[in-house]
């Protein structure tokens, strides 16, 4: 089972975000970036597959000239191989993405790809199910749940709705799945060895043609007024313990008042 | 070409979803200021009743098989793109659920069309649409046009009322059979939640939390709270995730959606898949130790602070 991984970063949300000055982007000066978290999950999902039937995992990323980290990260869990595909000045919007992608996953033994359901900057839509209109194969997103045929010849995957309720499908292989959660913890990558992997590991590199966009126009980006809403309550966690406290007693909201 | 406002209709267990509606009131809104029609897409298998519940579209454009009785990608789309591809309407909207991803993303490449995702508003400007996403977990708006002038949209639960979309009417019906087949992705069966212990829906008190909890032998703290309140505990999708408590008290998009008269949010940072599923609560309180945190978009009354420190301090003037 040759199974293909989509990988990119995104912004650390953990820090402030700011605008530039054109108002149209993030300013990514001082940007820190961190792996997207749901292809964590696709490359945890694709190892576990891999380590149950056998095969290789091979991990893709847009070379945007900062990715060593992020495929070091993907071969210090376990990954097979690392593929740094094109090479971009910008960061790529997805069906931009989705057409550099289909060129290198084209050129891969690939039986199932593996992506996050989404990322945190999707604006163009994601990049899964993009890709897989592009290159012509089925695809399912919000999948949280995948297995084997026993020939390798397809898939049972669970596609999660609302309220808990799940559609379990049958797909056919070769095919693209946008991976919501995996069934274990993504597994932990030691730092000391992303950092040697990052200065030994022999990554490989595919050409692809940079083109197209997205067909969208983007007009104003903003931060919306946070708290704009809450009434903020502000001193020591007592104090505010406190306040909570009488908030919730004025209104008959503990115990028995409301049952 | 037209001004038509396509909807695609997402559908399960023989009833359109409540996102669906949202999407069909405000179609109608587009497509009368558009001079073209409200048009509810719908791909199944002896739809009649469905259809029947489609009163707010001006049209209702069916593609009618057995293959298409339940949702799968690769069927609904095959069976649904050449109708987008040939009428080209100014706008196809679809709610941003597995469904919604799923076919927006392959009409958008089938048809040529762009695709804007997670939108929260769809507007009019001149004739020409302007829709705003919310991207980075909610932290950022973008205003984006389509360069063509038109374009698909997944708009975000929430996004636009309910009400409108399911008005009465009588849409003109169209049946078309399809006119592509694609069963390379085959329905086998809806899995439901077993019930769990805990019924959040029916909870008038839910104390919420995620990640912020840290580790699993922090949920004790939020039980003892729980139960000074008379209430229950639920959480955002992380914690449940992590299997620190169980899938039916996670509240969501993914999770179920609660309208308690209290709602404390404990260390959720309050991403567009949660706020879905709790902004309806009576009294929403959030602490959480990011001041940008989006929850306190919502929240009536917030502190920034640890949960750890303020939970024991807050059980403790409750009990008792």
């Amino acid at each position: 089972m040759d199974l293909v991984v989509l990988c990119k970063q995104v912004p650390d949300l953990a820090e402030e975000l700011e605008i530039d000055s054109a108002g149209t982007d993030l300013d990514r000066e001082w940007l820190n970036e961190v792996a997207s978290e749901w292809d964590e999950y696709a490359l945890e999902e694709a190892l576990r597959l891999r380590d149950a039937v056998g095969g290789t995992v091979t991990c893709l990323a847009l070379d945007t000239g900062s990715v060593d980290e992020l495929l070091a990260t993907c071969l210090a869990r376990g990954a097979d191989r690392a593929v740094k595909v094109g090479s971009f000045d910008e960061r790529p919007d997805s069906h931009t993405a989705a057409r550099a992608f289909a060129t290198a996953v084209a050129g891969l033994a690939h039986d199932l790809v593996l992506t996050g359901v989404q990322a945190i900057d999707d604006l163009d839509g994601q990049v899964g199910p993009l890709l897989a209109a592009t290159m012509g194969l089925p695809h399912v997103s919000v999948v949280t749940h995948i297995a084997l045929s026993a020939d390798g010849s397809t898939a049972t995957v669970n596609q999660e709705y609302s309220g808990g309720v799940v559609a379990e499908f049958e797909v056919d292989l070769p095919a693209v799945l946008g991976v919501q959660t995996s069934q274990e913890a993504p597994r932990y990558a030691p730092v000391s060895r992303v950092r040697q992997l990052m200065k030994t590991a022999e990554m490989d590199a595919v050409d692809v043609a940079v083109d197209g966009g997205s067909g969208l126009v983007v007009e104003a980006m903003s931060i919306p007024e946070v708290g704009g809403r809450a009434e903020m309550i502000e001193g020591s966690p007592d104090a505010i313990a406190e306040r909570l406290a009488s908030l919730i007693r004025e209104r008959g909201l503990v115990a028995g008042g409301v049952r | 070409m037209s001004a038509d406002v396509f909807v695609l209709v997402e559908h399960r267990d023989g009833a359109v979803v409540e996102g669906t509606f949202e999407l069909l009131g405000r179609a109608r809104e587009l497509a009368a200021a558009a001079g073209g029609e409200a048009v509810a897409l719908l791909a199944g298998s002896g739809v009649d009743g469905l259809v029947g519940q489609l009163g707010a579209a001006g049209r209702v454009v069916v593609v009618d098989d057995p293959s298409l009785a339940e949702f799968t990608p690769t069927g609904w789309l095959a069976a649904l793109a050449p109708i987008v591809r040939d009428r080209a309407p100014l706008l196809v909207l679809a709610t941003n659920s597995g469904v919604g991803m799923d076919v927006a993303a392959g009409l958008s490449i089938a048809a040529g069309l762009p695709l804007a995702a997670y939108a929260t508003a769809v507007e009019l400007d001149d004739g020409s649409p302007l829709v705003t996403c919310q991207l980075y977990a909610g932290k950022v708006d973008v205003r984006v046009r389509f360069a063509g002038g038109r374009g698909i949209v997944t708009v975000v639960a929430g996004a636009y009322p309910v009400d409108a979309g399911r008005a009465s009417g009588s849409p003109t019906i169209e049946r078309l059979a399809p006119a592509a087949t694609d069963n390379r992705v085959r329905f086998r069966r809806l899995i439901r939640p077993e019930a769990g212990d805990v019924d959040i829906t029916r909870e008038s008190v839910l104390v919420s939390v995620g990640r912020g909890i840290g580790e699993a032998d922090n949920i004790a703290l939020v039980e003892e709270l729980a139960a000074a309140l008379g209430g229950a505990v639920s959480s955002s999708r992380p914690v449940a995730d992590s299997g620190w408590l169980p899938r039916t008290r996670q509240v969501g998009k993914s999770g179920l959606r609660v309208k308690p008269k209290l709602y404390l949010a404990l260390g959720i940072s309050g991403a567009p898949e949660h706020l879905e599923g709790m902004r309806d609560a009576g009294l929403i309180i959030a602490v959480n130790t990011d001041p940008r945190a989006p929850i306190f978009g919502v929240a009536h009354y917030g502190a920034v602070a640890d949960l750890l420190d303020v939970v024991p301090a807050l059980t403790k003037r409750l009990a008792g």
